[in-house]
């Protein structure tokens, strides 16, 4: 019953967001174009944006901050450990991506960081030359079948998504997490939900440190924050749905074209 | 004979004079950092340095290209004044914006890796801001316009493949999006941060 829910669900979903099968790079890069997506819900997401930069500044900045002075290889064992719990949720995205071949190297990547690299503290993989590492979820993949973005969202806590990517990330819930499955879904007795709600609230926290200054800098220099926030979050992700970081794959050159100044 | 001599002496004047100013969009850019980089590493007020960063900035950016690009179609519909004040303010918007975000830093370093060819007027150059205890290595792309080889310019920073000058165009178009596309509207935003 609750598989014919879920199959029902896929179904309107992928109707309601024209999914097309057949479509190239070209289509995926318009459907992802950050211009394209539309902000249907400006006014409610310019709201949660303003409670998230609120909870921002109570939790996550001042723990942010205390995290980045820790020692170097702690936090380096941090991010390589979510890094390495991500691979769980990215091989899965690897196969519906069809890209086998990448499922197999991060099979492989997550075994030997799991056992050699104690529970993924240490990148052994990296130092065996696997190549880079490149996350992988359920948004992604559905964009690669061609469903498109949807409106912009933004939500409470977790911060900026899209219709698509949000109601991707349902997949999570029912079976797509490997991690989520072994803490919160089935008592296996070796983990606890508090495992997994850790690891999620680590992995917000490593974010933020990471980015400390370039967020800092941002909110400071923008005369509109919001749309700043929103133009990059669209930008990456059209980048990682294209699994490519070079600007001329991804953005229309033809405005530049047009300006002559010299 | 001597007047095949004196045109080939001719001809190799003329190509030095042609190309002796001509300056490769890599080295522009790794001599642009060093110069900020010398800047930030000075023991000089924070104030000093945001000045001498602006003009670095005047020097090296085609601010006037990134503002046109930032209003996007809008700019079609301007009239020469109102071109005119764009410029002027988006000037000093830019300027305030670029030197504050950069004197935060303290030395940073960044290294040139490469450059990428696109057409007579873009060259991409690769470089990589190397990382510090509290920040991973950061990978910045600079779209130099290269249109007068002389004079390369910078028309974009691409920072881990985020184009500023997209995000900057993304956030006029807001602004102008939520006041019905009048101009004055932006204007009066770019006025009171320069003024802040």
């Amino acid at each position: 019953m609750f598989r014919k829910l879920v199959l029902l669900l896929t179904l309107i979903f992928l109707t309601a967001f024209n999914a097309n099968a057949g479509s190239d790079g070209e289509l995926i890069l318009k459907k992802n174009k950050p211009t394209e997506v539309k902000d249907c819900f400006e006014t409610i997401n310019r709201a949660t944006f303003a409670f998230n930069q609120a909870l921002d500044g109570i939790l996550f900045q001042p723990v942010a901050s205390a995290y980045r002075v820790l020692p170097s290889p702690v936090k380096t064992g941090v991010s390589n450990s979510l890094d390495n719990l991500s691979t769980l949720v990215t091989i899965p995205n690897n196969i519906l991506q069809g890209d086998y071949k990448k499922a197999g190297v991060n099979s492989g990547r997550f075994v030997i960081n799991t056992t050699v690299g104690i529970l993924g503290l240490i990148d052994v993989a990296q130092h065996l030359g696997f190549p880079e590492y490149e996350k992988e979820d359920y948004g992604q993949s559905l964009a690669t079948m061609g469903v498109g973005p949807g409106c912009y969202l933004v939500l409470p806590v977790v911060g900026p998504s899209t219709v698509r990517d949000a109601t991707a990330s349902v997949a999570t819930f029912v079976g797509g997490d490997a991690w989520y499955n072994v803490t919160v879904l089935n008592d296996t007795q070796h983990f606890s939900d508090f495992d997994y709600y850790a690891s999620r609230v680590t992995s917000g926290i490593d974010f933020r440190a990471k980015n400390y200054d370039a967020i800092e800098n941002l909110e400071k220099n923008s005369i509109d924050f919001y749309a700043s926030v929103k133009s990059l979050y669209l930008q990456d992700r059209q980048q990682k749905i294209l699994n490519t970081n070079k600007i001329i794959e991804t953005q229309d050159d033809s405005d530049w074209e047009e300006i002559e100044t010299q | 004979m001597k007047f095949r001599k004196f045109l080939l002496v001719l001809f190799s004047y003329t190509l030095i004079l042609t190309n002796s100013y001509s300056i490769e969009p890599d080295v522009f850019v790794q001599s642009t950092v060093n110069r900020a980089s010398n800047i930030l590493s000075k023991n000089i007020s924070k104030e000093d340095k945001i000045n001498e960063l602006k003009a670095i900035a005047k020097e090296t950016v085609d601010i006037r290209g990134v503002g046109f690009y930032s209003l996007g179609s809008v700019r079609k519909t301007l009239d020469e004044n109102q071109k005119i004040k764009y410029s002027e303010l988006f000037e000093s918007y830019f300027l305030k914006s670029f030197s504050s975000r950069l004197a935060e830093y303290t030395n940073p370093e960044i290294e040139v890796k490469g450059k990428e060819f696109l057409n007579k007027n873009y060259t991409i150059v690769n470089s990589i801001l190397i990382s510090t205890p509290e920040r991973p290595e950061v990978s910045i792309d600079w779209r130099i316009y290269t249109k007068d080889p002389d004079n390369p310019l910078i028309r974009d920073l691409i920072i881990e493949g985020l184009s500023l000058a997209r995000t900057q165009k993304e956030e006029f178009s807001s602004i102008l999006n939520s006041n019905n596309n009048d101009i004055n509207a932006l204007f009066k935003t770019l006025k009171e941060f320069s003024e802040e």
